[in-house]
């Protein structure tokens, strides 16, 4: 299967640069699947799952904000945050969606708050159907 | 010895060794923590390059659509993003990049508001008389990606609803230990290169569209630049604080020094003075 240069690279780092055969993410208009000579695209990304296929190899990722461009065929990752499915701290996802659910069912919870708890809540989830799907 | 009395000078040296304790635990602690700082600078760096540049690209690829971010308009107000530090003792470092910001907005011929971060900052353009935006981001060291992120929303909202027309970012260059460079420069609207003759628009695909791609990536890219201008401006007050602490330290050296021979020579002077008495008592 042919390959494209795929780059990811987060505020704390470039976290994956080489050869990749797809990559599947969510974009904010819905879930993408990026192959070889694609053409040229831009798009705000949502959050959900990213899926790389390198040679042999599938990894998976919580991938959250920022863009993905592709541009002469290469591909570019720019998510605000971005966590390799074994990196993510279960635990830490655990108690954050437990916090974000005890803010949800205050009946005195500001609408900030609520903004708030409900973010923290979809991302907790995200990372935490992550952690389990590479499992 | 003329004037100082021993015990004046022997009083002056302890001060001063005190002093000098205290300039070179500041030194330790800022090279420890400039470690991490440039790790951070390291780290953040291809981020904000790959950013703007396809930022760059996407602005430069598509010639006909129009949004907001992109329209320059007529200036009534503008905000000034200024990073500084929380505190002093580092040199030339908050002088340098806050002087800069205000005779930039003195040469400005409109209102001119400012987003302060750093406690500095905050307090130098209250003194100053500026309007502040807000204080939430008053201290440095606290302020964190996801503040940066909630900062380009505000300021992209407020530039949207017409608060302000043009915003500038003012941080300082950590170009190397020795070595800060204070720089400002705009980061809203954005500027649209001309498009050289020989490259064609691409043909780019946009989803859902290239407006809506276009605003839902400006604050994105608005907090990424902020994020890293501070990581910059962070590495840079430790690396100036570094310098001057040492300076200090070894200006501290230099008049103990000075001090102990000056010490001695009382000394010595006082002796003499007991032993010619001693004689002279003798003789008499």
């Amino acid at each position: 299967m042919s390959t494209f240069r795929l780059k990811i690279v987060t505020p704390d780092g470039l976290c994956f640069d080489g050869e990749a055969e797809q990559l599947s993410v969510r974009t904010a208009a819905g879930q993408v699947g990026i192959l070889a000579k694609h053409i040229d695209f831009i798009a705000p990304l949502g959050m959900g799952q990213a899926t790389i296929y390198t040679e042999g190899k599938t990894r998976k990722a919580a991938c959250i904000g920022g863009m993905l461009s592709v541009l002469n065929g290469e591909v570019t990752l720019v998510p605000t945050t971005f966590e390799w499915a074994e990196q993510i701290d279960a635990e830490r996802a655990d108690a954050s969606y437990e916090r974000a659910q005890k803010v949800l069912h205050q009946k005195d919870s500001s609408a900030q708050d609520i903004r708030l708890a409900q973010a923290r809540l979809k991302r907790a989830l995200i990372r935490k159907s992550v952690a389990q799907n590479s499992k | 010895m003329a004037g100082v009395s021993m015990k004046d000078i022997k009083l002056r040296i302890k001060s001063m060794e005190s002093t000098k304790q205290i300039t070179k635990a500041m030194q330790m602690v800022a090279a420890s923590k400039l470690r991490h700082a440039q790790e951070r600078v390291a780290n953040s760096r291809p981020y904000f390059e790959i950013l703007s540049e396809t930022m760059d690209d996407i602005i430069r690829s598509n010639g006909e659509f129009t949004s907001p971010y992109v329209t320059a308009r007529p200036v009534k107000t503008v905000c000034y993003v200024a990073i500084a530090g929380d505190r002093g003792l580092a040199g030339g470092y908050n002088s340098n990049i806050l002087k800069k910001i205000l005779g930039e907005m003195k040469a400005l011929r409109c209102a001119v508001c400012v987003l302060p971060i750093g406690k500095k900052a905050a307090e130098f353009f209250r003194s100053a008389g500026i309007p502040l935006l807000t204080e939430a981001y008053a201290e440095a060291e606290n302020v964190s990606i996801g503040d940066c992120f909630t900062m380009a929303k505000e300021l992209s909202k407020g530039f949207l609803a017409g608060e302000f027309d043009e915003i500038y970012l003012g941080w300082t260059n950590f170009v190397s230990v020795l070595s800060q460079v204070p720089a400002t420069r705009g980061i809203l609207p954005l500027v649209r290169q001309p498009l050289e003759a020989k490259e064609a628009a691409a043909e780019v695909l946009y989803e859902p569209s290239a407006e809506a791609v276009f605003d839902a990536i400006v604050p994105e890219y608005l907090g990424g630049t902020i994020y890293g201008a501070l990581c910059e401006s962070v590495a840079s007050e430790l690396a100036a604080r570094r310098t001057a602490m040492d300076a200090a330290t070894k200006n501290a050296e230099e008049m103990i020094g000075d001090l102990s021979l000056k010490y001695n020579r009382a000394r010595q002077g006082a002796i003499t003075q007991e032993i010619t008495e001693i004689v002279g008592g003798a003789e008499s």
